[in-house]
């Protein structure tokens, strides 16, 4: 084996990169879905929604979890602000949008072609 | 104490590659008497009970076990998302293709050099041209490629020829892993060991380089940490996110592990739950309890965990000092006088590279009679 998998850890917990990359955002009839190396699992030990990825788990808190649901290749994300509107009261609108911005600029997320 | 994120599943150390910096461990007549196929279930299965997220089927090269789809398709149906870790060799199509449909997630590719002759002269064996038609394969069937390379004087001056070849293929992503010092590698340190100058060049080539390709792929670096102030966090603490199951059933907090003078434990003897939370292979160095000074009373504590207990047993002998990369370490000189020998200005005549032999023997288990196989590059 090569020593590229010694000593390093192979996952990381927590949401890294709150950099957006310029020219990556997210209009509000846009219809996010996962990209295809991306899953969306329960964790029963943990009892949390995560989201896997090469070389990455990332827990996910109950909004985030919420959001990447909806993620479906249907909803717009004019839909999925509104929906997270009104289930949390306490998440802006802004920050779900950032989040998906993030999610966009790491190519865990994708719009359908048209 | 945690759940555990991510095994590593070494599912056997036969390996058709001889490479210099091979980090498994040198007595390798020890790992003959592999898990078998339901071994590894029962293993998998414990694992995903034990909280783990990601299944790393690793080697040696694990494309040598000829039940790999089974634990594959063992793996996906538990959940597990799944990491095939390989040089590539016996990755034809049709054997892909069964894996795709196994639910293999993603596939992580090594490859020794940018072009053919430096590849193969550092894998000790002819696989370069096979290396790049399976990456083709490996896009074609729309997984995520991961190309590992691993950097060492020999080819660390190659690094934008090798960013170029990543992004040629394809890769999603590219790790560049700076030889860690364990096993075959130890014995080639000084060898290996880059210099600053070479260091330098490399890391504003890849600065660049991941500025210009960050919309297409993720350039991952692993620093020599030889050449670092501070340790590496390494495996994020001892016993905390991973664990390692060698071919054997042996259960380890980090693959390089099995050098230490600690009690072995075996998935053939006990549980992988138990072993995690209980027994002394894992608890040893767990948490900071442990330390020593001065990494007892350092602020970072928490943040390199004393770095790696493997490179503190090889360089002092004592698995419980505090990692002599850090320049704090009492120890540190260990480290620099390497430094200071892979940095002398005319190195003609350095110390030679050693390659690994070639390990691929008749294999035990999965053969009834008894009859050995050879397999390309083997002897």
């Amino acid at each position: 084996m090569d020593p590229t998998h010694t000593g390093t850890p192979r996952t990381a917990m927590s949401r890294t990169g709150n950099r957006t990359r310029p020219g990556v955002g997210v209009s509000s009839s846009d219809r996010p879905r996962l990209a295809r190396h991306v899953r969306l699992t329960f964790c029963r030990t943990r009892q949390r929604q995560v989201l896997q990825l090469p070389e990455t788990v990332v827990v996910l808190n109950g909004s985030g979890a919420d959001i990447l649901q909806l993620c479906d290749g249907r909803h717009t994300v004019a839909e999925i602000v509104s929906e997270l509107g009104a289930r949390y009261q306490t998440v802006p609108d802004e920050e779900v949008r950032q989040f998906l911005t993030r999610l966009v600029a790491r190519r865990w997320v994708e719009f359908d072609d048209g | 104490m945690d759940s555990p994120f991510g095994l590593l599943a070494e599912l056997t150390y036969r390996c058709p590659l001889a490479c210099p910096y091979c980090s498994n461990p040198l007595n390798m007549a020890g790992y003959q008497d592999e898990l078998s196929t339901g071994e590894w279930r029962r293993v998998l299965a414990e694992a995903g009970d034990l909280g783990i997220l990601q299944c790393h089927l690793s080697g040696g090269e694990p494309l040598l076990r000829r039940d790999l789809m089974e634990i594959v398709a063992d793996a996906h149906g538990l959940g597990l998302y799944t990491n095939l870790i390989t040089s590539a060799l016996g990755l034809s199509r049709p054997r892909a293709e069964q894996l795709r449909a196994a639910g293999l997630d993603h596939v992580q590719i090594s490859i020794q050099a940018d072009e053919r002759t430096v590849s193969d002269r550092i894998a000790g064996t002819p696989s370069f041209e096979r290396k790049i038609e399976a990456m083709g394969v490996v896009k074609e069937l729309g997984w995520p490629l991961t190309v590992n390379v691993v950097l060492h004087r020999y080819n660390i001056d190659r690094v934008a020829e090798v960013l170029a070849l990543a992004e040629e293929v394809g890769a999603d992503r590219l790790e560049l892993a700076n030889t860690q010092y364990y096993g075959w590698a130890w014995r080639n340190r000084d060898a290996l060991l880059p210099s600053r100058a070479q260091l330098e060049a490399a890391e504003a080539v890849v600065r660049a380089a991941r500025e210009r390709l960050r919309d297409r792929m993720d350039v991952i670096y692993i620093i020599p940490d030889y050449y670092s102030r501070y340790p590496k966090p390494c495996m994020g603490g001892w016993a905390s996110r991973q664990l390692t199951v060698t071919p054997n059933g042996d259960v380890l907090p980090c693959p390089a592990a099995q050098s230490l003078p600690l009690p072995r434990a075996s998935v053939r003897e006990d549980s992988l739950e138990r072993i995690w939370a209980e027994s002394p292979v894992m608890t040893a160095f767990r948490g900071t309890d442990w330390m020593p000074e001065p990494c007892r009373s350092c602020p970072r504590r928490e943040v390199d965990f004393g770095g790696c207990r493997c490179q503190a047993f090889l360089l002092t002998g004592d698995a419980a000092r505090t990692d002599p990369v850090c320049h704090l370490s009492p120890d540190h000189d260990l480290v620099a006088r390497a430094v200071e020998a892979a940095n002398v200005d005319s190195r003609a005549g350095g110390p030679p590279l050693i390659p690994r032999p070639h390990q691929v023997r008749p294999h035990r288990v999965r053969r009834p009679g008894g009859a050995g196989r050879s397999v390309p590059g083997g002897e």
